[in-house]
């Protein structure tokens, strides 16, 4: 079995470790007999449609967000829109994720046109969110992770949160949701990066990719002994920023 | 000088001497920060006491080794030189720095200021200092948490350049794009250095390559040779921006100890050596260099007095425990420890070595870095690698990642160091490569035992 592995714009939205996803489904594909191959898709690739089993796409600067936006106008756009509807699983983090929704409003400038795959859209806020995160999700348990935008994303019917924090902001530091999920599409603020610390995430996102092939069962466990000792460490670091916050705002005269 | 400044100065070698009677730290800060909260203008006001003028230093990595090397380099030539020596690099620290040298009348026992400086107070420090040369090294991704994004920190250093006085000097790293392009059309005289090696390119630009698209026109930027990070010949294809010419070029580079650089500059050619390794440090002597010159030393004066400086706190520093030798690398950012990694590879030695992360706000909350970071050129290192700190899983993690096994995994700083070296034959040696948090917790630590610590040698 093969999988083929779209990373959308992997040289100019990367910043924030998110290779580390990619390298957890490739590894975690490997360890189960699946060989995976990323193709990097650029400013100006095509996507051909059928070709890619799974995509990601990670976070970058202004100036990159502003560049993949554009590129996605037109028949690129429309080829992920589909392929979304066709139930190709993708995840996408912070800015990636931003883009998915409807549109992105900057403080000034012009607003920035998303796909509008999640009914979601992205306001930029005064203030940065910044700090792990630990959220609960309805279908993934606990995830963990950390965040850093100034965008307050907020959901529309259409689409629903990939979980709701226990710890953190999430998308707008208001409703208590984190991310979205449409078909077999996740979006999230989470980097860290996301997938080695909340494997079942991973699986997820394998899981679909070979169901799209036809093929049915379950993926064999592996051992996830680390991951799981990394995840407990992630969310004890939650748990001690959350209690420093507060005693901040305690001692605040 | 008026009686607020000599309240303030007052103030601030009060709590100095305080919190060195009470141990209540080293005190780089605090007596700055008091001094300060009395009089705003107290750097202003010092520094304009010196008949030398400052010299600042900036940049993601080097700032601490530079500023270190410059300031042995005028110490050598003969002048009293006012120093940060801690790295204590906030305004707050560099007031601490000028306190320990002034008088209470006000008079400063000093001709010259050496300063490094955050990347943020960078625009503060310069409206202060007015600095007679404002040295810029690189600009990396460091602790996105507290820094923000590259783009934001280029911003910050824009506005700084705008209040720079039209005298002034400017050392430039040519091989950086950011720089380049930040400085093309600063007003003051522009010196610009650069490594031009083939020999020591890097097959790629790293995945931690931070800058890939033009400066100028958001196409891609080509690049001819890749020395470390986003660093060294570029050009764009679409608006010509390029790596300008440099005014002094390092050439022939041995990145072990003894380090060595063959300078060209104006005509002329001399020799660098050094005791530091690495190619990122073969930058930082290139940048001390080019200070001198612009200052108007002489080169092989120079190339002497440099090759005399020792490392700085916790970079290639050596120390003994039980016996084990062990050398401290700090690591901070993706492209820095990429960098030490290439340094322990080409030091040949192959030692076993512990990783110490931290995620305390010093070091960066998020350990996210860690992923962009090449471990997997570590599997080519034939020795054991372990992990520790209060992120160790999250560090054995990346290691499983990379296919390497963590040989142990411990928590904690102390207890990592003690168990480790335990492992470790008698008489062996080792590497130790830590976080800023993680380096500071080790150096109380070995200093408590008395474990005064001797410097890299080879």
């Amino acid at each position: 079995m093969r999988l083929r592995i779209g990373w959308l714009y992997a040289r100019t939205m990367n910043i924030y470790g998110d290779r580390g996803n990619v390298l957890a489904l490739v590894e975690r594909c490997r360890r189960r007999g699946i060989a995976a191959e990323v193709v990097e898709l650029g400013v100006g690739d095509p996507l051909e449609p059928g070709r890619y089993d799974l995509f990601f796409w990670g976070g970058g600067q202004d100036r990159e967000q502003i560049a993949a936006a554009h590129d996605l106008r037109g028949a690129k756009g429309e080829a992920l829109r589909a392929e979304v509807e066709r139930g190709v699983p993708i995840l996408a983090v912070c800015g990636g994720y931003q883009l998915l929704g409807h549109f992105y409003r900057p403080h000034d400038g012009p607003e920035l046109p998303g796909l509008g795959i999640f009914d979601a859209w992205t306001v930029a806020g005064e203030r940065r969110m910044i700090g792990n995160v630990v959220v609960d999700s309805p279908a993934f348990g606990e995830l963990v992770g950390f965040e850093n935008h100034s965008g307050r994303t907020y959901l529309g019917p259409g689409t629903e949160p990939l979980g709701f924090v226990r710890i953190g902001h999430g998308n707008n530091g208001e409703d208590g949701t984190e991310g979205c999920r449409y078909r077999n599409a996740i979006g999230t603020y989470l980097h860290g990066p996301v997938l080695p610390k909340n494997p079942q995430l991973a699986d997820f996102l394998v899981a679909a990719a070979l169901r799209l092939r036809g093929w049915e069962g379950e993926l064999p466990p592996l051992d996830d002994e680390l991951a799981a000792v990394a995840h407990a460490e992630a969310v004890a670091r939650a748990r001690d920023q959350e209690r420093a916050q507060r005693r901040r705002w305690f001692r605040r005269p | 000088m008026g009686a607020g400044t000599c309240l303030a100065i007052a103030a601030g070698r009060l709590v100095a001497w305080g919190a060195r009677t009470f141990q209540l730290g080293g005190g780089t800060a605090l007596p700055g920060l008091v001094a300060l909260a009395v009089r705003p203008m107290l750097l202003q006001e010092l520094a304009e006491r010196l008949p030398h003028g400052t010299i600042v230093v900036a940049g993601t990595n080097g700032k601490t080794t530079t500023a270190r090397l410059i300031a042995e380099l005028l110490h050598g030539s003969g002048y009293s030189v006012v120093h940060n020596r801690s790295g204590s690099n906030l305004p707050r620290g560099i007031a601490s720095a000028f306190l320990e040298r002034a008088a209470l009348s006000g008079r400063l026992a000093g001709e010259i200021a050496v300063v490094e400086v955050d990347e943020f107070a960078l625009p503060t420090v310069v409206r202060a200092l007015a600095p007679r040369v404002l040295v810029l090294l690189n600009l990396f991704r460091d602790q996105l948490d507290r820094y923000g994004e590259l783009e934001t920190i280029a911003r910050t250093w824009q506005n700084a350049l705008q209040t720079l006085p039209a005298e002034s000097l400017l050392v430039v790293n040519a091989d950086d794009p950011v720089l380049t392009a930040l400085t093309s059309r600063a007003g003051a005289r522009r010196w610009t250095f650069g490594l031009d090696d083939p020999a020591i390119a890097l097959p790629t630009l790293p995945h931690a390559a931070d800058w890939r698209l033009c400066p100028q026109c958001s196409s891609e930027l080509r690049y001819e040779r890749v020395l470390l990070g986003h660093l060294g010949a570029y050009r764009c294809a679409s608006c010509g921006f390029a790596r300008p010419s440099s005014d002094v070029a390092g050439r022939a580079i041995r990145s072990v100890v003894p380090l060595r650089i063959e300078v060209t500059t104006d005509g002329r050619a001399f020799v660098l050596e050094s005791r530091l390794a690495g190619v990122y440090n073969a930058y930082n002597l290139l940048a001390a260099a080019t200070t001198g010159l612009a200052l108007g030393l002489d080169p092989d004066r120079l190339a002497e007095q440099l090759a005399r400086v020792e490392a700085a706190f916790g970079r290639q520093e050596r120390v003994t425990v039980d016996s084990r030798e062990l050398t401290l690398l700090l690591v901070k950012n993706p492209t820095g420890f990429n960098e030490a990694i290439r340094l322990l590879l080409a030091a040949g030695q192959h030692p076993p070595t512990l990783i110490l992360v931290n995620d305390l706000d010093a070091d960066g909350r998020d350990v996210s870095w860690l992923w962009d970071v090449d471990f997997e050129l570590l599997t080519g290192l034939a020795a054991p690698v372990s992990a520790g700190g209060i992120r160790s899983g999250e560090l054995a993690l990346r290691l499983q990642y990379a296919g390497i096994e963590p040989a142990g995994r411990y928590s904690g700083v102390v207890e990592a160091l003690d168990r480790w070296v335990a492992t470790l034959p008698p008489g062996g040696r080792g590497w130790i490569l830590a976080t800023y948090t993680a380096t500071l917790e080790l150096r109380r630590e070995l200093a408590r035992r008395g474990l005064a610590p001797s410097f890299w040698e080879q």
